[in-house]
């Protein structure tokens, strides 16, 4: 069945910002939908309010809409658009939502909109526990047995009718939201609460556990004539009752027979034919450990993170034949893009292990409940390939780029056996390393099975693993142990440290030995048929397939898992970056060890390598490949830090020097420099021990800003306001001594502002400036921003311009740089520069059309700004771009619902997960656009929770007085009510929670406010108080913010809304 | 120990030991099939070959007495990348190494599989030798150009059971012409509630008619369809008596009795995802195959239709009489290992044994 020929314009919906369940997986399968729908002849109409993806850029669809992913705003794109088909299954569960409310709204009807690949009904059955609960029985397919509820009376009396434990499933939630097992009627009822609240249908399926089976995945593929393959099969080494996506996970399965595997692909094709599906589906299944029973977990009746993890660990592009599938090609029309020769329906062969482990932000935040369970709360994940399970595992391990870069950690070190036992027990996310230290401890593989529910196929291989590490300790390296060590996927670090070597020395020994790493295709086929496509992995013992071309070609290093504080913007810049040197003729080898990604989609580089990104593994590419150069500005801080081992081991580095990036990235030597150009900054210190930072501190004045130095990324970093508050940090947070310098710098209270510029070492492109809404203070990352900046006096924009172009200069950078600034009055501190690509670039390179990453590549391979058309006027050298017409408002997107136990109060530590952007020609419309698309739902009329310290009452009562003025509700605490009450303000005393029930808390979890607003005390108690706060506002799903100057842009907003004034109000009467 | 394996061009293969130690001969060929280890090493189909596996693991949930497809292992000798040591599954379950000693079965692992797969395809199926002994390289190619072609061995008697046996039912009655059955063909009759009764290989069409079948199932087996034409001649002296099926080598058999041709295919089919078109019906199923041996398709009489083709190389996966209740396929719709996507196609014989069952020239 060829392409239905009336469908000429789709509409895409994408996943919107990144959050905890919903990563760049939907970047990757969005754009290759996008690209595929182009191949096709048809317009593409895409709407994503995230703007750090690449498929929202111009050249992926004729129309793009980077709006709110709200009804309102989706209808208004339908009915300017008109398109002749949805494509739904894109963008994650946020997609298929937003496709059944508008099939719901009739809008689909109304407007003639068909609805592509995956019919309403399927969505409604694969999503609704209950319909779904039918389909299953109706198929006589098994599912535990369960019972659906609305309340937590009937959540009780179901789960009493089972045997506890069970596990709540909201329906229509994400990454497992608002669900877990409770094994007692108490833990039922905390849980139930949660459930029903954040189920957009108050629904929730109470379900037999069976929690400890084996967790299985398929991705099912159908097409209209009813062709059904399975793409591949996915065995989750952590058992059922710990979240796929917290999982690590081997591709194909490893422990299942034929017999089961033919189960599970027959139930799984059964499945999407009930479905209707026409496209791609993901079915989990439980399967009993020793014999063929097995129950349907759930059904994703859309691409998930699974079927990307699928497409890369197979080579089968997923998304790009789900799409074709969609416009009504059958399967059996569709080739095989990967050997190019034979047919997209068959079903890939692999000949080799995928492992893929998650990545966790539990680095960011050390409170935070590690325990894993049914909902996801890693942010990214890592793959690795090999021909073995162990080398892919260890890949894995240096791919998370953790501290460990091994299966040892040395917390664990000093767990007791009985504290191993108990880690065992109730897995967190360094079960991998506490399994590895018990087998150090002389556990048994038996003991280990029994206490995590692992099967000891993987156990035993991990148990090897260790065992190999004293095995290294004692035989050293001869040949053979050497070759052996290497082919198990050990590192040649982590083999010096065995044998006392210098990493150098074993590098040396392997090289005289022979011993090199060969490169291995993805080829879908194990070899069957020659393939087209070069994708490869490493390994060693074998022969090297790697057909190197002659080609002049440059390497773009990636930037890893997708972790807080090095997203998916990274990629984004990584990808532009390959794409340019396509375009300038180079040939384009990308290293990247992301399944979720576009970066590592086959067809994005001329070549694509999935490895650690460690100086090791990729030196071993660059050994091979004999690139003119690597790229190390686009893949975040794992790019750059890699710049400089690479250096020394000969490798040009194009662009910025290493020595020059140096000067940014020293402390020392970078204030130097500011100092010679005679730039301000914020002064400071180095301590070493209490007395000192005392000393540093009283000398700047409180507040000030602490950090320890040698920690990158803002980590364990504090504004302290007191003598008192700096003894804390000094002792309890970070322990200050001379191997652990602190830097004390005063805290400047003013506005952050930050520029992203491209240079070329002479002269300087600045698109514009971006001012942050909120005060610096809080994390670059987690404020909003506004582009161009709209508020600052031009001298102050002369004094930003004029010191990035010196910088620049002086700093001779040739690429990409980040300054970040802060405003004071008219002065102008500047706090850090990055040589590198940030964060902001792709939103700016949207915003203003520019494609900056391009322009930074084309300097890296030698040309000149003004060889691009970048020509400085006049004397000052620099190019100064700001978009005239149009706002853009970037706004960061948590994660901490995820989260449990997480403080979400912001300040210098980065804790977003994503961002959106507004976007008007209208500064508020688009402040408003960016608040309703990060989720701040605030109603026009309603309820605003306040509870305020006392050093910020003055800032917020006038705040709190314009609410009022508008028409809201205010409620507080005693403290701000009382103030409140003194100037008029009518407002509703809440309880604090010291004083008892109906209090605050319950206040919010009974869903009376809107909007809470929190900011932050000093001191302990308080302090305890605002986090339960803060955390019922975050689990009941009620905007909360700490920030009066977010308070303020809200209420900005809302006051541009109203329609009628007075004339009092027009004239200031 | 060390092993190692020696094509006939003269390739070395260097590896260790697995399974029986000794040395061993035939015909290399490939499987990309990612689980069933165990069906793959007792299809009989495999008599006369080694085979190597694709996937680098093999053996990681052992053996266990349900998977087998023969009651001995039917390969010459087995070559795989990585041997698993402790195993997933239960107590019922054996160990690879415990299996490999018992069927006698040379093998060697540590084998670079995919660089061996890629030589195949390029160059084709040839003949090599396994070998744990320390017999020199030069000798060991000497040896495999020695070995017979796989179409001058009489592999079929290795295989065939000796003996008529009887797996009662009750409708139908299928006479199964047992070239070198895998157990999950007659698992599958049983299932649907036929009288099996298997016969060996040589049977008469006398014999055949003997037990009153109401339809003949032509099962798979190993070697060249060539090499055995007694069994054509009794497929053909049977044609219009009876509704048959035929699976992979019975398919190749019917061809040869309806008067087409069969050639050697450069490496074959082996493995769990080859896609096969339904001409009829324009569908596509993935399908399970073992096959070194093709039909031409220009030797098909007029009277016969190609019901199937392969999606990736375009060669005949099933055809069937246009007017005879009479057809095969190349394909294993009983999978072990591999898809049961196509498992109606028991379901199509049943349905011509229902129509016209019932032997018409005794
Ligand atoms: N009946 C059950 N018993 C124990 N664990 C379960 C059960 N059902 C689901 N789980 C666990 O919860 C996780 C999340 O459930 P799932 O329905 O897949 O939610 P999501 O939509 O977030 O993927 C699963 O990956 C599985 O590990
Ligand atoms: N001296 C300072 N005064 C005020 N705010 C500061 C100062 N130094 C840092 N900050 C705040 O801390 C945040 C993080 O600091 P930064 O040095 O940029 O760390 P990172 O390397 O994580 O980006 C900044 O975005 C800014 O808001
Ligand atoms: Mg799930
Ligand atoms: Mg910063």
């Amino acid at each position: 069945m060829p392409k239905d020929p009336a469908i000429k314009k789709v509409l895409v919906i994408g996943s919107g910002p990144i959050i905890i369940g919903q990563a760049a997986e939907f970047d990757y399968a969005g754009t290759q939908a996008c690209r595929t729908l182009k191949e096709e002849g048809i317009k593409v109409v895409l709407i994503n309010s995230n703007p750090a993806t690449i498929m929202t850029d111009a050249e992926m669809a004729d129309r793009i809409y980077l709006e709110p992913l709200t009804l309102d705003f989706v209808i208004e794109v339908i009915k300017v658009e008109r398109p002749d088909g949805l494509l739904p299954t894109l963008g994650g569960q946020v997609g298929l939502n937003m496709a059944e409310k508008l099939w719901e709204a009739g809008v689909l009807d109304k407007y003639n909109v068909r609805l592509l690949g995956t019919p309403v009904w399927a969505i409604k059955k694969a999503e609704d526990r209950k319909l779904f609960k039918e389909l299953m029985e109706e198929l006589q397919e098994p599912i535990p047995a369960s019972a659906i509820v609305n309340s937590i009376e009937d959540a009780l009396s179901t789960a009493d009718k089972l045997t506890y434990p069970v596990i709540v499933r909201p329906a229509f939630t994400l990454g497992g939201t608002g669900g877990g097992v409770a094994s007692r009627s108490e833990e039922l009822e905390v849980i139930a609460s949660k459930g029903l609240k954040l189920s957009p249908v108050n629904q929730l399926l109470i379900e037999q556990s069976v929690a400890g089976w084996k967790e299985i995945e398929y991705e099912v593929i159908r097409d209209a004539k009813d062709n059904c393959i399975t793409i591949c099969n996915m065995e989750n080494i952590d058992p059922v009752g710990i979240h796929t996506g917290d999982s690590i996970v081997v591709a194909p399965s490893q422990t299942l027979s034929d017999v089961e595997h033919q189960t599970l692909r027959s139930a799984s094709i059964r499945i999407i034919r009930a479905l209707g599906i026409e496209g791609g589906c993901n079915i989990q299944y439980a399967l009993h450990p020793n014999k063929l029973e097995y129950y349907v977990i759930e059904v994703n009746p859309r691409l998930s993170r699974s079927s990307a993890l699928a497409s890369k660990a197979t080579g089968y592009p997923i998304a790009r034949v789900a799409t074709k599938v969609a416009l009504g090609y059958s399967l059996d029309e569709i080739t095989n893009s990967v050997t190019g020769s034979t047919s997209a329906c068959f079903e890939p062969a692999l000949d080799y292990v995928v492992v893929k482990i998650p990545r966790w932000p539990f680095d960011k935040f050390e409170t935070a409940q590690r325990k894993l369970g049914s909902q996801m709360k890693a942010t990214g994940e890592v793959m690795a390939l090999g021909r073995n399970f162990e080398s892919a595992l260890l890949k894995g391990i240096r791919s998370l780029e953790l501290d460990t870069q091994t299966l040892s950690m040395s917390e664990l070190k000093t767990l007791t056996k009985e504290e191993l036992f108990e880690a065992l027990k109730y897995a967190d996310d360094r079960r991998l390393w506490v399994i590895a230290e018990a087998f150090r401890r002389g556990i048994s593989i038996r003991e280990v099975e029994k206490a995590t529910s692992i099967n000891p196929f993987f156990l035993s291989k991990i148990a090897n693993l260790v065992q190999w590490e004293s095995k290294l300790a004692a035989a050293g390296s001869d040949r053979e142990t050497l070759l052996m060590a290497k082919t198990l996927g050990f590192s040649d670090a982590q083999i010096a440290e065995f044998c006392q070597m210098t990493t150098l020395e074993v590098r040396a020994l392997r090289k005289k030995y022979g011993i090199e790493a060969a490169f291995r295709m993805v080829d879908t086929c194990a070899g069957e048929f020659p393939a087209a496509t070069p994708y490869y992995y490493s390994t060693y013992g074998e022969a090297n397939e790697l057909e190197v071309s002659e080609e002049n070609k440059v390497i773009v290093i990636g930037s890893g898992p997708i972790r807080i504080g090095q997203g998916i913007e990274f990629d984004y810049c990584s990808v532009h970056s390959a794409w340019a040197l396509q375009e300038a003729g180079a040939s384009a080898v990308v290293i990247n060890n992301n399944p979720e990604t576009v970066s590592t989609d086959f067809d994005t580089s001329s070549t694509l390598f999935f490895e650690p990104l460690t100086d090791e593994e990729v030196l071993n590419v660059i050994e091979q490949e004999k690139p003119a150069g690597v790229l190390v500005q686009f893949g975040g801080q794992t790019a750059i830090n890699l710049a400089k081992p690479l250096a020394e081991a000969g490798v040009t580095i194009l662009g910025t020097s290493v020595s020059d990036m140096d000067l940014a990235e020293d402390r020392e030597k970078f204030h130097h420099i500011l100092q010679e150009l005679q730039i301000p900054h914020p002064q400071g210190g180095t301590a070493m021990s209490v007395k000192g930072a005392e000393e540093i501190a009283l000398e700047l004045g409180f507040p000030v800003l602490v950090r320890p130095s040698y920690v990158l990324g803002g980590r364990a970093m504090e504004i302290v306001y007191n003598q008192g508050e700096l003894r804390q940090y000094l002792t309890q947070a970070v322990k200050v001594s001379r191997q652990n310098p602190i830097l004390v710098d005063r805290y400047i209270l003013g506005r952050e502002v930050e520029v992203d510029a491209v240079s070329d070492g002479r002269d300087v492109l600045i698109p514009g400036i971006m001012e942050h809404v909120e005060k610096a203070g809080i994390h670059s990352g987690d404020s909003s921003a506004v582009f161009p900046s709209r508020s600052l006096p031009q001298e102050v924009i002369e004094k930003i311009l004029d010191y990035t172009s010196r910088l620049a200069r002086r700093m001779q950078i040739k690429g990409m740089l980040n300054i970040q600034f802060v405003v004071q009055g008219l002065e102008v501190y500047v706090l850090e520069a990055n040589p590198r690509s940030s964060r902001t670039v792709p939103f700016i390179s949207k915003v203003l059309n520019t494609p900056l990453v391009k322009i930074a590549t084309r300097i890296m391979l030698g040309q000149s700004l003004a060889d691009q058309g970048y020509q400085p006027a006049g004397e000052k050298g620099y190019i100064y771009l700001a978009p005239e017409k149009i706002t853009a408002v970037k706004m960061p997107v948590f994660s901490f619902a995820k989260l449990a136990d997480v403080e979400t109060s912001l300040g210098p530590e980065m804790k977003s997960t994503g961002e959106v952007l507004g976007l008007d020609t209208d500064p508020t419309k688009a402040m408003y656009k960016a608040f309703l698309a990060a989720g701040y739902d605030i109603p026009p009329q309603g309820t605003i929770l306040a509870t305020i310290a006392d050093k910020d009452k003055a800032e917020a009562l006038e705040i709190l007085k314009g609410f009022h003025m508008l028409g809201y509700t205010i409620a507080a605490t005693p403290g701000t009510a009382k103030m409140l009450q003194g100037e008029g303000v009518a407002a509703i005393l809440v309880n604090k929670i010291k004083d008892g029930s109906p209090h605050v808390v319950d206040f919010i979890r009974q869903g009376k406010a809107d909007l809470v607003i929190n900011t932050l005390t000093r001191g302990k108690e308080p302090a305890r108080d605002g986090f339960r706060i803060r955390r019922a506002a975050v689990e009941y799903g009620v905007a909360c913010t700490t920030s009066l100057d977010t308070v303020r842009a809200i209420l900005k907003v809302m006051e541009s809304m109203i329609r009628v004034k007075s004339l009092q109000d027009y004239i200031g009467g | 120990m060390k092993g190692v394996l020696v094509l006939e061009d003269g390739t070395v293969f260097h590896g260790e030991s697995c399974g029986k130690p000794g040395q061993t001969g035939g015909e290399v060929v490939f499987s990309t099939a990612m689980t069933g280890y165990q069906e793959v090493f007792t299809d009989p189909s495999f008599a006369g070959q080694i085979v190597a596996l694709t996937y680098p693991l093999v053996g990681n949930y052992g053996i266990s007495a349900c998977y087998q497809e023969a009651a001995r292992a039917a390969a010459r000798g087995i070559i795989i990348k990585e041997e698993a040591v402790d195993i997933s599954g239960g107590a019922k379950v054996k160990r690879l190494s415990q299996f490999l000693e018992e069927n006698d079965l040379v093998g060697i692992k540590g084998v670079d599989t995919r660089t061996l797969t890629k030589h195949l395809r390029t160059h084709g199926t040839m003949r090599g030798i396994i070998s744990t002994l320390e017999t020199p390289v030069d000798v060991l190619v000497q040896m495999a150009r020695e070995l017979p072609l796989i179409s001058e061995q009489k592999l079929t008697e290795q295989v065939s059971t000796a003996d008529r046996y009887i797996l009662p039912g009750s409708w139908p009655t299928v006479a199964v012409l047992d070239l070198g059955v895998k157990s999950n063909s007659i698992r599958t009759l049983s299932k649907l509630g036929c009288t099996v009764v298997v016969l060996p290989a040589y049977s008469t069409p006398g014999d055949i008619m003997a037990v009153e079948p109401d339809g003949l199932f032509i099962s798979n087996g190993p070697g060249d369809p060539k090499s055995i034409p007694q069994v054509t001649e009794t497929v053909r002296s049977l044609l219009g008596c009876l509704p048959m099926m035929g699976i992979c080598m019975g398919h190749q058999i019917l061809a040869l009795a309806l008067g087409a041709d069969t050639y050697k295919m450069k490496f074959g089919h082996r493995g769990g995802n080859q896609p096969v078109k339904d001409l009829a019906t324009g569908r596509v199923y993935i399908t399970s195959q073992n096959h070194g041996f093709s039909i031409r398709p220009e030797s098909l009489p007029h009277d016969t239709v190609v019901t199937h083709i392969n999606l990736n190389d375009g060669t005949i996966e099933g055809i069937k009489h246009k007017h005879l209740p009479l057809f095969s396929v190349q394909f294993h719709p009983e999978g072990a290992p591999g898809p049961r996507d196509t498992t109606n196609l028991f379901i199509d014989f049943m349905r011509n044994m229902s129509l016209q069952g019932g032997g018409h020239c005794a």
